[in-house]
């Protein structure tokens, strides 16, 4: 049988469908995720992100389309693929008569290919690794929202993994959390894991993502190296200065469109008018340069780009 | 890289054949306060009986007929609670086990992480029941000997009169004891199958444990029922007063063998259909 998958990338997807009844959740999505990639899947809340999840990990069936997984195809390949990934599905869910290690004791011995023998260490710097070592005895239904989820990421880490399948980590976690889960994220990238991570928060993940792939009510609108979907959109241009009508004019003349001029600044459009051109030409028409940047476009611009709309609009 | 390096690369790790997984199941079951109170309840039964009896001291006022065979011999405390017993505390406590088997976790969606692992769907209703025939037996058993410990302590453990009227040793109305309590586990465990196979079909426990006390019940209705004379061969209920059958002398085994293979056709059915729901079913909480 030959397929449309390429078997090189960890997560593969061709066509991936889900229908619910009269809706449909995902539609005709082809992920690709690349190896060492850290993959930002993002979308609004209701977009498709946890169905797609659900099903990457055999959770739930697919209406059509298929998946494959570290190089197996899924459903089928469960057994080979799932064992090598650690994965966080919606939030996290535990006994709540359990302390966070017996918790983790469980789902460990669930595991078919964990050892028994080391079982204890694992546990223990699973729970160290995500700062929960001091709680680890307490019950689950004391934790706060926070430590749930430093559980539910323990328990990812309870095994190596090749891949990582997150669905909203820093869901419930105070700045300081979620800057914890950054850096884990980009420690468990460096030792060669790739990383699935969704958000509906784009700011949170745009400084650790290498790729991004943008949910928008099922579908996939975008995909890529974040680079790249940056360089689809305007870049905008700021300059400082208190005679902000000359400088206007003089960005006008460079070419630069939809100028702005404000009590101390000016902003506009860069278009392809080379950045270097700008200040120089500013200088020799006498206008005072105080502050000039050059705005790249946050993932918000890109998202409201690609879709028209803003990334607060659940589908 | 060498073949023989490849070959090992490629091949997955063992998976390891071992009772943990089995055994965190049962720790969660006898662990929880909610079936230690349950338990309590039913090794209640027997004490309660066996005072009763002690004080009320029938011998001299006579009585119903089984409050007199208590009289006569401890064991009868035992037979006494399980009958007792017999119509809704013991099927409740399967209920309740096999009713939270696979709901409970859907419930609180620890379902999804132990697929995610993956624990498997099949072996994990394999150890869903496995638990549940476990507890089946244990909670019988505990009936039994709460009832035996009772009975022996504060009436003796003397010569046994049969329901076929001949008496009997001590350690042959203990090996009956033992065989109905088989008898009734077994009973028991196909009606878990039952509750194993409701409780893959929602995401609530305890609606779970009330349908399958409603199916229970039911069945007792049908069964009292004379028109429906018919029926009653092929409803569960229906064999579970035969471990009286063990109390005669010789063992009446017709009916013990037929409630034997009706538990098991009504186990095989239900895990099957468990099975297939299980293997199907899209895990969305």
């Amino acid at each position: 049988m030959t397929s449309v998958l390429a078997d090189s990338a960890p997560i593969v997807t061709g066509g991936l469908t889900k229908r619910f009844r009269r809706q449909i959740a995902v539609d005709r999505i082809d992920l690709e995720v690349p190896n060492g990639a850290v993959y930002g899947f993002l979308g609004p809340n209701g977009s498709g992100k946890t169905t797609t999840i659900r099903m990457l990990l055999g959770l739930i069936s697919p209406t059509a389309g298929e998946i494959s997984l570290l190089g197996s195809k899924m459903p089928a390949g469960a057994r080979t693929a799932l064992r090598r990934i650690g994965s966080l599905v919606e939030g996290p869910a535990f006994h709540p008569y359990l302390s966070g290690r017996a918790n983790l004791a469980r789902l460990d011995a669930a595991d078919r290919y964990s050892e028994p023998r080391t079982s204890k260490v694992r546990i223990d710097s699973a729970l160290e690794r995500v700062g929960l070592l001091a709680a680890a005895e307490k019950r689950y239904r004391a934790y706060s929202l926070g430590m749930r989820q430093r559980l539910a990421i323990a328990n990812s880490l309870l095994m190596p993994r090749d891949l990582m399948v997150l669905d909203e980590p820093t869901n419930g976690l105070d700045p300081q959390g979620t800057r914890e889960v950054r850096h884990l994220i980009s420690e468990l990238a460096r030792d060669g894991a790739t990383v699935l991570i969704s958000s509906h928060l784009l700011a949170e993940v745009e400084q650790i993502c290498s790729h991004v792939g943008v949910m928008y009510e099922g579908r996939l609108v975008a995909q890529g190296p974040l680079s790249e979907l940056r360089a689809g959109t305007v870049q905008t241009v700021r300059i400082d200065t208190d005679r902000t009508e000359d400088a206007a004019r003089v960005l006008g003349e460079l070419g630069l469109s939809e100028i702005a001029s404000s009590p101390g600044h000016v902003t506009a459009t860069l278009g392809d008018v080379a950045i270097e051109k700008i200040v120089p030409n500013l200088v020799n028409a006498c206008v005072p340069v105080l502050g000039f940047a050059v705005l790249r476009p946050s993932l918000e611009d890109v998202f409201v780009s690609l879709t028209g709309e803003g990334f607060n609009v659940s589908g | 890289m060498s073949a023989a390096e490849v070959l090992v690369a490629a091949s997955p790790p063992r998976a390891r054949v071992s009772t943990r997984f089995l055994r965190s199941e049962l720790k969660i079951i006898f662990g929880r306060r909610r079936n230690i109170a349950g338990m309590g309840v039913l090794a209640a039964v027997p004490v309660i009986v066996a005072v009763a009896t002690y004080v009320s001291s029938p011998s001299q006022n006579g009585g119903p007929d089984f409050i007199i065979a208590i009289a006569g011999n401890g064991l009868f405390v035992a037979f006494g609670a399980l009958a007792l017993e017999l119509p809704l505390f013991l099927p409740l406590a399967v209920s309740a086990i096999s009713g939270d088997s696979v709901a409970g976790e859907a419930n609180l969606g620890t379902l999804r992480y132990l697929l995610a692992i993956p624990a498997g769907r099949t072996r994990l209703l394999v150890i869903k029941y496995t638990a549940i025939v476990i507890f089946a037996l244990a909670a019988t058993f505990l009936v039994a000997l709460v009832g035996t410990i009772m009975g022996l302590a504060l009436f003796g453990g003397g010569d046994m009169t049969l329901l076929s009227g001949t008496q009997t040793s001590l350690a042959d109305s203990l090996w009956r004891l033992v065989l109905s309590s088989l008898y009734l586990s077994a009973q028991f465990s196909a009606l878990g199958a039952i509750g194993m196979f409701v409780s893959t079909l929602t995401e609530q426990p305890i609606g779970a444990t009330i349908a399958i006390v409603l199916v229970d019940v039911m069945m007792f209705i049908l069964d009292s029922i004379a028109q429906l004379d018919w029926l009653h061969p092929w409803l569960l209920t229906h064999w579970w007063t035969a471990f009286g059958d063990l109390l005669r002398d010789p063992i009446a085994t017709e009916s013990i063998q037929r409630g034997l293979m009706t538990a098991l056709v009504y186990a095989a059915v239900f895990w099957v259909a468990a099975w297939a729901r299980l293997s199907t079913k899209d895990i969305s909480n």
